[in-house]
């Protein structure tokens, strides 16, 4: 089967599959958080040690392995902007930064929720949570030297060093657990299996799902505006209906 | 179970539902930021063409 699929690394048409596509994306993400939190409020049980506060667990995971994953496609987009000199990847790059952060910022947030009745505290300087907060402004960095620079190019350019330069973050958080003695708790689910409920494992994995439908739902329709700005000038935008009308 | 008892959470109502609610909460107002924007780029769309057509007439 011959899908053209540099056929969508054109602005002019992947504007039109991200139209199509980022509804749907949204409402499968939508009807995903349903299931999962039914089953994480309704189906899972109370845990033995946590009560019923480990609860935060179906927001708190999926946002925080966001937060990364996100970094990482973003990175990705980056740097294949920047070595290949395509336009749409760094604009891709510019549209995840912001739904990044806003995992990064709802994975600290849910912590300090989480931390002040399992710790007592609403922070410590931990490595897991201080390494997360170094996420959340590379992000800002990300997005603040982007929006500094007046040539787009250009600006894709440095933007595209930083977030490179600041994947090294990434897997810093992710061991971060086992590197180092953290207040935080280590990963209860590992590849050699889990000590979870079932029904609290389903509910993570859903609601993770979800996440994830919702990310590439905002990148869909936020890139579309930035193909719009920085394609004013072409006649296929000139041409659109809905700048026409 | 009842629903007072469901949402006191045994006493963890509050950073439980501090949690989800603020969530909800970025998730509502990223979406209609996105909204927002597309609203402004395809406006200035409009008004650069606007310009540009007047100053074909100009000319």
């Amino acid at each position: 089967m011959a899908i053209n699929w540099f056929k969508y690394s054109a602005p002019s048409t992947f504007y039109e599959l991200a139209g199509k596509l980022a509804p749907w994306f949204a409402w499968s993400a939508g009807i995903l958080f349903s299931i999962g939190l039914y089953i994480g409020f309704f189906v899972a049980p109370t845990d033995a040690q946590q009560s019923e506060a480990y609860r935060i667990i179906f927001i708190h995971v999926p946002s925080s392995i966001m937060s990364m994953f996100v970094y990482l496609i973003m990175a990705g987009y980056a740097a294949v902007g920047l070595i290949f000199n395509t336009r749409l990847s760094s604009m891709m790059a510019s549209a995840l930064a912001p739904t990044g952060a806003l995992f990064a910022f709802i994975s600290l947030w849910t912590g300090a929720l989480w931390g002040k009745p399992m710790w007592g505290a609403w922070w410590v300087w931990d490595a897991r949570l201080t390494s997360e907060l170094i996420l959340l402004f590379l992000y800002f960095g990300f997005i603040a030297l982007h929006a500094s620079i007046d040539d787009p190019r250009r600006a894709d350019r440095a933007s595209a060093l930083l977030a490179i330069i600041g994947s090294v973050n990434v897997p810093i958080i992710y061991f971060s657990v086992k590197w180092w003695n953290t207040l935080h708790q280590g990963s209860t689910v590992k590849f050699t299996g889990t000590s979870m409920h079932v029904a609290m494992q389903q509910a993570m994995f859903i609601t993770l799902a979800a996440c994830w439908l919702y990310a590439i739902a905002m990148a869909l329709a936020r890139v579309r505006s930035i193909i719009l700005e920085r394609e004013r000038n072409t006649l296929w935008v000139a041409e659109l209906p809905e700048v026409r009308s | 179970m009842n629903w007072g008892e469901f949402f006191a959470m045994k006493g963890y109502g509050f950073y439980v539902w501090g949690s989800y609610g603020v969530a909800l909460l970025i998730f509502i107002v990223e979406i209609a930021l996105v909204r927002h924007k597309r609203t402004i780029t395809l406006q200035q769309l409009r008004l650069l063409r606007d310009a540009e057509k007047g100053e074909e007439g100009a000319t």
